[in-house]
This record gives structure tokens, sequence and C-alpha cells, in this order.
């Protein structure tokens, strides 16, 4: 994703800066978020509570001390004639300041050791799904129902790069989001492919770092049907800041008749990995999966990117030569490329066949059957 | 420079016998603690403003949503040099030019205990400050990682992560051999009579502090070499698909991350029990208390780590142990307020710079500590981990915190180190601009971490835009302020202002103040003997 600065953005800005100077209270009256997003989890209401109950303790004290201190600095301030006294031991206060906070970081402990024990029990789940992070898109797999699908920004770049209006769900948008059923506790399976990624929906009080080659897990049980929007919470790269996370809660039935769905169009879409396709549909088809999975890194133009040693396509030996090693290193990954075996046989060979048709690539072996793809899988 | 040459001394003969190099070379040369301590100093202040752009192009990126200023992938390296640059080239070099210019002076010793180590030790920084900065002009850009380095995104980056692998490595070494010097020096050459729990508690603070750095240095030093070698040597610590686990690396980080975060601020809190005595013209509170606070504080620091990692996924039983450890922490910090409170209580105080920095770091520094105990709660943090709630936090106590104290210590001690009162009117100036400046910039951040803002993003959704606006307006003035306190610096050290006394603080009791100001170059030949 390439976006360019725009030469007059350093003006307006210096311009914004002084008209939000001006703003500055009304800003600040007019700002709407303050403390926790609403709770719709028993967990997110118990932290939403035990954060309250900390905080007012905390200005309790605060003030209680600082109150001391403020009188102190009125009353002996050498400009009102205090003379200072020469004190400088007190064992039973001393005592006494260190006991009481103890007591008091007990009564803080005792409601947080519960939520601790409530949060990490994730025995008895109604359903479970497995999160997979990636660079820079969340994928869900329904594991009871056999369904998934990859969910990614639906803010277009124009938004992002100031060409067009910011919609109101700006950046925290996705094509298709995590759909669950209300009043039903849901296991989260969660894992990475490549980097440390964290899933996070602040209104379900689910935070949980997806680690590559390890499976963590986590759960919630929202009881409110709506749709709730969170983000990627550890630094994962570029698109960090691009990568939401956004969950649908709807009624059973809703869920039932979304599920279903899912599963019909599941059973339309597997491609007969035997049916022989023609030239010209395969590089369509390509077109489509390339720009999804491989364009990222390659680019839509398949230069690649010098700089981060990623190879171009276009000219490329491994893409103009035989197409069995093409479709081995598709498969089984190389060098920083991830293996693509996830991906469907048709797509691969779809996807393989552009790069071999695309860009002024004229390949001798251009068209590249599903079945060749299988046949390199075993 | 603070301009203590041995031309300022002309009453004191013996120094008209060295001849040291003059002009760079004396610099570079340098063997003598004070001069290597204005070159720390110095060294920290211009890191500062280095490590400050980048924090001053990261708010004008997030001055409003929407890709502005820079690309997300540059962005990211901005975040974490400016956490590296201002942790290891700002704070820990000022600590160490506090600790350069005072122990000696303070404990009645002549110079530092290995003085071509002390040279040393400064001049591996230069270059390591240049491997850091340099890695943003190399290809593939410098590290983006975050200053935590978490593998394995920092085993994608370019040479820019390699680069600042060496200038921790580099960085580390100097902060060993600093601390040896300071173990050493204030374990063998304090005057007669001066036992230890008769040390000023700047210089218990430092000891403390040093022991923390040969604790933890290797450690970090072990992460990253680790990290280079998953990088380039085919070995895989933090690979699971070779056995290894990246979660390691934070186990092995945090272990040396949450002492460094003591060691960044235990100086301060020296720096502070100096000068609020002063200036209530009363001994401090609780001498003894304050020794054993700082000590359980630092042995505590190696037991709390894995509470910057509550959402990696632990078992119930590490949950609940480090959220304990991570409270109790609250007991020997509060000690030290209360002891500073108390210290300040019946006295008979006035408030010039100094003392308005340590109030201001007693107020700030403490909002960070109950922030820092909100944090602490396990189930809280969940929500709050990686959020801007733990920007707020950490710059509430390392700047407000460490920053304030140095700033404090530069206008309690610049009268002795340049022999000019500094500018009052000006100082205050600078704290409360700085004070309020401060709290624009950081306070809203608070509630922006609370409403879901994740940290280390260029680009962030509508609903976080104004307080991200108050925010940047806070920034940019926080930034403008310090060119006052560079100001008021560069005039003592022209020899503008009033002349100071040997002893220009009425309630001061430590044993610099019985020299003349500006100090000599060469100080307490002889020791003083101490009652």
């Amino acid at each position: 994703m390439i976006r360019n600065c725009r030469g007059s953005a350093p003006p307006r800005f210096i311009g914004r800066a002084l008209a939000a100077l001006g703003a500055l209270p009304a800003a600040a009256l007019a700002a709407p978020a303050w403390n926790f997003q609403t709770p719709v989890t028993p967990i997110a209401r118990e932290q939403f509570d035990l954060h309250l109950y900390i905080f007012w303790i905390c200005v309790v004290i605060f003030i209680g001390v600082f109150g001391v201190l403020f009188y102190s600095l009125l009353k002996h301030r050498k400009s009102v004639g205090h003379q200072a006294a020469q004190f400088h031991e007190n064992t039973t206060v001393e005592v006494v300041w260190t006991v009481i906070p103890f007591l008091i970081l007990v009564f803080m402990a005792y409601p947080a050791s519960k939520t601790i024990l409530a949060l990490k029990d994730t025995s008895a789940p109604d359903m479970t799904i497995k999160v997979t992070g990636y660079q820079w898109k969340w994928n869900y797999d329904y594991i009871e129902d056999g369904f998934g699908f990859y969910s990614t920004l639906a803010t277009p770049f124009d938004q992002i790069e100031n060409r067009a209006p910011k919609d109101e769900n700006y950046l925290l948008e996705v094509d298709h989001p995590l759909v669950v059923p209300v009043d039903t506790k849901v296991r989260v399976l969660i894992t990475a492919g490549d980097v440390i990624h964290s899933w996070w929906v602040p209104a379900f009080g689910v935070k949980q770092d997806a680690i590559p080659g390890f499976v963590r897990d986590t759960w919630f049980k929202a009881d409110k049907v709506g749709t709730y929007r969170g983000q990627c919470a550890e630094l994962c790269g570029k698109d960090h800041g691009f990568m939401p996370v956004v969950v649908e809660v709807k009624s059973k039935d809703d869920y039932a008749k979304w599920s279903a769905e899912q599963k019909k169009a599941l059973a339309a879409a597997a491609d007969d990995p035997h049916k022989l396709w023609d030239q010209g549909a395969l590089v369509a088809r390509g077109e489509k999966v390339f720009n999804a999975n491989c364009a990222a890194c390659h680019q839509a133009s398949g230069t690649g990117n010098a700089a981060a040693k990623i190879p171009a396509l276009v000219g490329d030996a491994v893409v103009l030569g035989p197409a069995k090693a093409q479709i081995d290193i598709v498969l089984n990954g190389r060098n920083g490329m991830p293996s693509w075996k996830h991906l469907p046989d048709t797509d691969i060979a779809a996807a393989i066949t552009y790069t071999r048709n695309s860009w002024g690539n004229k390949a001798g072996e251009g068209l590249v059957q599903p079945a060749a793809v299988e046949a390199e899988r075993k | 420079m603070s301009s203590v040459t041995h031309d300022d001394v002309l009453g004191h003969g013996h120094d008209a016998h060295h001849h040291h190099p003059t002009g760079l070379m004396r610099w570079v040369t340098t063997t003598n603690h004070k001069d290597i301590g204005t070159m720390y100093l110095w060294f920290s202040f211009i890191m500062f403003l280095v490590g400050g752009t980048m924090a001053m192009t990261i708010r004008s990126e997030l001055f409003e949503p929407g890709l502005q200023i820079v690309q997300p992938e540059f962005f990211n390296s901005l975040t974490t040099l400016h956490g590296l640059i201002m942790i290891f080239g700002a704070i820990m070099p000022a600590a160490v030019g506090f600790a350069n210019w005072q122990i000696p002076m303070m404990i009645g010793a002549p110079d530092m205990a290995f003085a071509r180590m002390n040279n040393w030790s400064f001049w591996l920084l230069p270059p390591a400050a240049v491997l850091l900065i340099g890695s943003l002009f190399v290809p593939g850009g410098g590290a983006a990682g975050g200053w935590t380095m978490y593998p394995p995104l920092s085993v994608q980056l370019g040479m820019g992560m390699d680069m600042t692998i060496f200038a921790v490595h580099i960085m580390g070494a100097s902060s060993i051999m600093g601390s040896i010097n300071i173990i050493t020096t204030i374990l063998n050459m304090r005057a007669p009579g001066m036992t230890l729990m008769k040390m000023p508690l700047f210089c218990w603070s430092w000891l403390i502090t040093a022991y923390l750095l040969i604790a933890v240095m290797p450690v970090l030093a072990g992460a990253v070499t680790m990290l280079l070698t998953d990088r380039h040597f085919g070995t895989s610590f933090f690979n699971a698909a070779g056995g290894g686990d990246p979660v390691l690396f934070q186990h092995v980080f945090w272990f040396f991350g949450h002492p460094e975060v003591y060691i960044l601020i235990l100086p301060a809190f020296g720096i502070i029990s100096e000068i609020i005595p002063a200036f209530a013209r009363k001994p401090l509170f609780g001498y003894a208390s304050m020794v054993y606070a700082l000590a359980a504080i630092a042995i505590l620091s190696f037991l709390v780590w894995a509470h910057h990692m509550f959402t990696v996924g632990m078992p119930t039983a590490g949950l609940l142990f480090f959220m304990y450890a991570t409270m109790l922490i609250a007991v020997p910090t509060g000690v030290k307020v209360f002891n500073w409170v108390a210290t300040m209580w019946r006295g008979s105080m006035t408030f010039e710079a100094p003392m308005l920095f340590a109030l201001g770091f007693l107020f700030l520094f403490t909002i960070g500590g109950f922030t820092g105990l909100v944090l602490a709660i396990t189930p809280v943090d969940i929500q709050l981990q990686d959020t801007y709630y733990v920007v707020a936090h950490f710059h509430y106590v390392m700047v407000a915190g460490s920053l304030f104290a140095f700033f404090g210590g530069t206008y309690y001690w610049i009268p002795k180190w340049t022999g000019t009162m500094y500018d009052e009117k000006l100082a205050k100036l600078h704290f409360w601009s700085s004070l309020i400046a401060f709290n624009v910039a950081f306070f809203p951040m608070h509630f922006l971490g609370l409403a879901g803002m994740p940290r280390r993003i260029p680009d962030y959704s509508q609903q976080f835009t104004d307080w991200n606006m108050v925010s940047t307006v806070g920034a940019f003035w926080f930034g403008l302020s310090q060119f006052i306190f560079l100001y008021v610096v560069l005039k003592c050290i022209a020899h503008k202002g009033e002349k100071a006394p040997g002893k220009p603080w009425e309630g001061a009791t430590t044993l610099e103040w019985t020299l003349p100001s500006p100090a000599p170059y060469h100080t307490f030949e002889t020791p003083p003997v101490v009652k």
C-alpha cells in the first residue's frame, strides 16, 4: 500500500493547529470519550467496575495526601514567617503508613483476583472460533461448522489519504465481520501466521495476543445484539493501525440463518479440482486471487519491492520457467515468502496462470490447471 | 559547556601545574569527573532534542485522523527511536552526568575511582547515538518494531535493526562501566567519618541504581544477541517453527526492562531527596526508611516483569503472582512520597525553581504511580495494555518524574557548576510552562486509552480526534518550553547573572556546598572529615 504525502499538508496543518488552540475548551467539552466503552459481557462489566473502584480509592488517597501537602505549602513557608521544626523521624508514623497502604492493597487485590479466575475460565463453551492474525488482516474459522473467512479493512484509501470525507466508522470497518450469536459462550482460540498480533474487542473485555506457533484461548459471552469494534493491539508492522476487529452479535435466530447461508455458500463455492479451465477464465480469476493475497508484497504491477528483498515477478525466471517449480514455491514458501497451501487448488492455479500471462510475461507453460497443483501437494 | 576551567580557579595554585590539553582535545582526553559530567549532561540534552523532534513529528501526524505528514513504516521507526533515544540517550546519560559531577563532591572524594574508564564510558555513547540515528537513513529504514523490539517483527526488519542492536550493546557496555565506577567510588572513596548511613541520599540512590544496571544490562545484551543470531545465523530462540518461543524474548526483555524503569527513576528520587530538605530547611524525614524503600523497590523490580505481558496468555497463577508483586511496589513508593511530604511539614519553605520542580515531580509522579497501580490490576490491564493509557502512565513517571527531577537538579547545582546564579524568573517560567504544557499533552492520553485507542498507530478513528488535537498542542508547547531551559543554562555558562556564593541555598547541608563556586577543577584532594 503506497500512500503519498501531499505537498500542501504542512501549511494546512499549521492552520488547523492554530484553530485547535482557539477551540481547546470547546474540544475538551465536546469530547465523547472519557472512559471504557459500554461493556456487553460479564467480564467487561467487572473490569469496568473494578477500574472505577480502584480509581476512586486512588482519588481519595491523592486528595488526602496532597491536601496535607497543600496545607503545608500554604502555612509552613518562610514568607509567612514559619520556623522550621527539626524532627526527622517517628517510628510509629512510619509503621502506620507502611501498614495502611498494604491493607488498602488487600482490598484491591481481592475483587481483582476473583475477576482473574473468571476470565481465565474457558471451560464448557457453546461454540469455538479460531482467530488467526496475519499482516494485516484477521482470519476467522468456525471450527464446528467448517467455514471461515478473512476480515480486512474496508475503509477506502481515499479516506485515509484525505481525498474523501471520512465516514462514521473510519478505520473500524471490515469487509467480513466476525458473526456470533448473543448469550452464547464463545471460546476463542488465537494464533498468528507471521508476527505477534493482539485481538482486542473493548466492549467484550477481551484482549489476547496472537502468537505465531502457539494457540492461546480466551472467551466472551455477549449479552446484547449489536456491532462491536476493536483493533489490533500489538505492533505488527506497517499496517498495524489498519487491521480492525469487528464483531457482529446477532440474535440466535438470525445467527442460525446466517450460519446456514455460509454453509450453503461454502458448498457452492467448492471447485472441482479436476475441472479443466480455459486460460482466459483462469487469468480473470487469478487476478482477483493475486490482488487479494500476493499484491501486498509483489505489488499489483508485479514489480516486487527491491528494498524489502521482494523479487519482481515481471520477467522472473521461475514464473517464465516450468510450472512445477513455481507451484512448489507457492505451496511451500521460500525465504521470506510464506506458504500459501491453505488456498484452494483452483485459486493457486489461477494466481500462477495470471502471473504467467500478465505485465508482459509470456511463459511457455502459460496455463496451469488445478489438477497440477493437487498433484504437487501430496 | 559549564566552563569550569582551571582559569577560573586562580586562587588554587596547584591547578597551575597541570598541563592538560586545551580546546577539543581537552574534552576527548579528559579524566576529570566534572568535565565528564558536563559532557554527559550535554550529550543527554542533545539527545533530548533529537528524541523530542521525533515526538513532535509523531504528534503532528496524530493531530487529526488520516495520514498527513509521514508514512506508517516511518512512523513506526519514529516511535521506536523516540523511545530508545529518550531512555538510553537522554535520561540515563543525564543521570550519569549528575552522578559524575555530584557523587565525588558529595562524598568528599577527589574524583571517580577509575578516571580513564570514566572517559571511555562516556565516549562510547556518541558512536552508539550515530548508529541509532543513522539507522533511519539506511535501506529498509530504522528499527520499526517498537523500543521493545519484539520478535518475530524485529526479525523481519532491515539492517536498521542490526544497527540498533549494536547501539544497545555499546550503550550497555557504557552503562556497566559507569556503574562499576560509581559503586567503587562510593564504597571506597568516602571521606573519613562518612558512614554509608550518613551518605547523602542521592549517592544512595545511585549506589542501588548501579547495582541494578550491572544486574540487568547483560540480560538485555543477551536478549538482543539472541535476536541478532535469529536474524542472521539461523538460530531459533524466538521462532516456534524451529522449536523456540516468541514470548521467551518478552520474558527476558522485561526481566531487564522492569529494573530499567527503576534505573531511570531512582536517581531522580535521589535528587528530589536532596532538594526538598534544602528548601524546607529541615532534615529529610525518615532517612533510614528512605534507604530501605529504595532497596525494597530495587529488589521488587526483579519480581514483577511479567506485568508488561498480561495479555500474552499466562497461566492463572502467573497472573495472580505478578499482580500481587506489582501492587506491593506501591508500599515502598508510598513510603517515599509520605516521607517527602513529612519533610516539608512544619518546615520553612521557599519556592525557588529547584523546589518548584521537586513539587511538580511529587505531584505528577504520584499521578503516574496511581495509574501504575491501576495497570497492576490484571483484569483492568487487559483493557489498557498497549493503549494510550500506558503511554500516559510512563510519560508521567519518566517526563514529569525523571526529567522534572533533572531540571530541578540542574537549577539546584548549576550555581556550583558555573559559579553563576541562574535567572530565577526565567527558570520559574520554564517550570510553569512545562508543568501546564505537560498536562495538556499527556493527561488527555488517559482518556484516549480508556476509550480504546491503541498505542503505536499512525492514524485513528474519529472519536479520538478531540483529545489528540489537545495533546498535540500541549506537546508542541512543552517542546518549545525547553528552549527557555537551554537559554537559562547558557546564560549561567556565559556568567551572565549574579555571582554564586559557595552555598547559595540556606538549607543545603551536603559537602559540595563547602566548596567555592564554581567548584575548582580539582576538589577534595585532601578529604574533609565528616563528624
